[in-house]
């Protein structure tokens, strides 16, 4: 998993359609020092977040099972809303 | 996923035979702002996309689970058609 900040949304009307109903934002990873690292990308949201946020998402397959038994084609997807970290 | 612009089309008769019906189209992947970054790819369509259309892209093992590709040796799938980018940071 990675750290981002959720940075804007994406609207789609023509898609997969399992993918209705599916909340899509970019995020853009960042080092824990809150400097953005690579490139945004868009993720699936599970959680609820929203824009300025700072969340984790996975990549992979791995992104779609927070909608199991549904298996909408997404490659990253957010799973959490951060509180904080720490670095000891 | 990725968002992409489709800059043009990929014709080719010998082929796997799981992709005989599939339409492949070659996109650039730009960032949200909508500058080009990365390489090309060829991607499958899976909405009617068509060239000049940002669109949105899924890649690795996941496109396999896009309308129409289950078991077909791909990696990079069009899912959806941008209507509209908001960005806020």
């Amino acid at each position: 998993m990675q750290l981002a900040r959720v940075i804007g949304d994406v609207v789609m009307t023509r898609k997969d359609a399992n993918l209705e109903g599916i909340t899509l934002l970019i995020v853009q990873p960042l080092a824990p020092d809150r400097t953005p690292v690579g490139r945004p990308i868009v993720a699936v949201d599970s959680v609820g977040a929203g824009v300025g946020e700072e969340v984790f998402f996975v990549r992979g397959k791995e992104a779609s099972f927070p909608f199991h038994p549904a298996e909408p084609p997404v490659d990253a997807g957010i799973v959490g809303i951060v509180d904080h970290w720490d670095l000891g | 996923m990725l968002l992409a612009k489709i800059v043009g089309t990929v014709v080719a008769t010998r082929k796997d035979p799981r992709l005989v019906s599939s339409t492949l189209l070659v996109v650039r992947p730009m960032d949200p702002r909508g500058k080009a970054e990365g390489n090309y790819l060829v991607a499958i369509d899976t909405v009617d996309a068509g060239v000049g259309e940002t669109v949105l892209v899924v890649s690795g093992s996941s496109a396999r689970m896009a309308a129409g590709l289950k078991d077909c040796p791909v990696d990079a799938a069009i899912i959806g058609i941008v209507d509209e980018i908001e960005i806020n940071d």
